[in-house]
């Protein structure tokens, strides 16, 4: 089955990295979802918790500021200000 | 005589303890290079899709943002100067000193005012001490800077790029710091980053055609977003080599130094030898010139 090859990344450190099979996250106008196959997109992201849910595991959370999000080709990159320290089960 | 043995001792002494300064120095600042590379690695992720982002919608938006557009209405640049807070890095400091003033001399040849931001105590320090204006000064963390702090300058800087003529506006932003190509090179270099000019590397290649992306809520505001940030991070990113190549120079100037100190301390144990060698000689030609006379007398 076709994943998304997720990396999230914060102005000093790659917070997380991996393949999932789902992720979504706070756009400006509101929760945007990702699945597979998703049309390339770049959304402006606000404060809020991405939660992703990895391959063949449950959801994490991780609480981010502002930043952005560009999906194209499964490949989907999370950037943002600042995360918080810990990945934590959803 | 003895005096003479004396001074050299007590120089031995004391270049014997500038040593161990010296030798601590050196390692503390090979420590932290290694910490400080490692955040330049941990940093280039973010600016890496930072830098993508902004060019694919460059290539896919008609880019027309008052911060990639050039500013007619004044006179006034911005030179930014990244700089470190302590010395003992050998040249580090006065090098990129060198390299602003020569980048102000041009600008103010050019017929344009330039207002200083400057960040590290050594480059605040002598700016002030020539009483030359300073709009702003970061000084505390030139071997550790914060994403705050990059932030932080970023800010003040895009808020005077964006602030009308007649109250401090600036047209250009330059920045000059010292680049980090390895441990041994470091060399200090001017970029203008305002107003920015989105042509990041070479695009050409096929196979790395960036997709038509939809915009989210719209272009203008992906860019609103996306403009400011990839300032800071390059800003960021500035600072981290700059912080990089500050402790490269101090551990090369301190491993220097170390040396010196002990072909010093080699060349006064040479002389205080000399120096006891002759008391004792002069002794002895006393001792036995004094004998002789006794026996000569007698």
């Amino acid at each position: 089955m076709a994943h998304l090859e997720v990396d999230l990344v914060a102005a000093d450190r790659k917070v997380w990295s991996g393949a999932a099979s789902m992720l979504s996250a706070p756009a400006a106008e509101g929760e945007i979802g990702i699945l597979p196959g998703h049309a390339p997109v770049l959304a402006v992201l606000q404060p809020g918790p991405v939660r992703i849910t990895p391959v063949g595991e449950a959801a994490v959370r991780v609480a981010v500021g502002a930043g952005f999000l560009s999906v194209d080709h499964d490949q989907v990159t999370v950037v943002v200000d600042s995360a918080e320290g810990s990945v934590v089960q959803a | 005589m003895a005096g003479q043995q004396r001074v050299y001792r007590q120089r031995i002494r004391s270049t014997q303890s500038l040593k161990k300064i010296f030798r601590a120095m050196e390692l503390m600042a090979a420590s932290r290079i290694s910490k400080a590379r490692d955040r330049v690695a941990a940093a280039s992720p973010y600016s890496q899709a930072i830098t993508r982002a902004v060019s694919a919608v460059a290539t896919h938006a008609e880019v027309d943002h008052p911060l990639t557009s050039e500013r007619t209405d004044t006179q006034r640049v911005a030179v930014l100067l990244v700089t470190s807070d302590r010395g003992m890095a050998g040249a580090y400091s006065a090098s990129v000193i060198r390299e602003g003033e020569r980048l102000i001399e041009q600008l103010t040849a050019e017929g344009k005012t330039v207002s200083l931001y400057v960040a590290g105590r050594r480059g605040v320090s002598y700016f002030t001490f020539r009483h030359r204006e300073i709009t702003r000064q970061w000084t505390g963390a030139s071997d550790a800077p914060e994403v705050e702090t990059a932030e932080e300058i970023a800010s003040t800087l895009l808020d005077a790029f964006l602030a009308d003529a007649d109250e401090g506006g600036v047209s250009e932003l330059h920045v000059v710091y010292t680049r980090f190509v390895n441990m041994v090179t470091q060399t200090p270099r001017v970029v203008r980053m305002l107003p920015l000019e989105v042509v990041e590397g070479e695009a050409s290649d096929a196979s790395e055609m960036l997709p038509l992306y939809e915009f989210e809520p719209s272009p203008e505001e992906v860019l609103d977003a996306l403009l400011p940030r990839y300032i800071s991070s390059r800003i960021y990113s500035c600072l981290l080599q700059a912080a990089a190549s500050e402790l490269a120079a101090r551990q090369r100037a301190m491993h220097t130094a170390t040396e010196n100190a002990e072909d010093l301390i080699r060349t006064f144990t040479r002389l205080a030898n000399q120096a006891r060698q002759a008391e004792i000689t002069q002794e002895i030609s006393e001792i036995v010139s004094g004998a002789d006379a006794l026996s000569a007398s007698s």
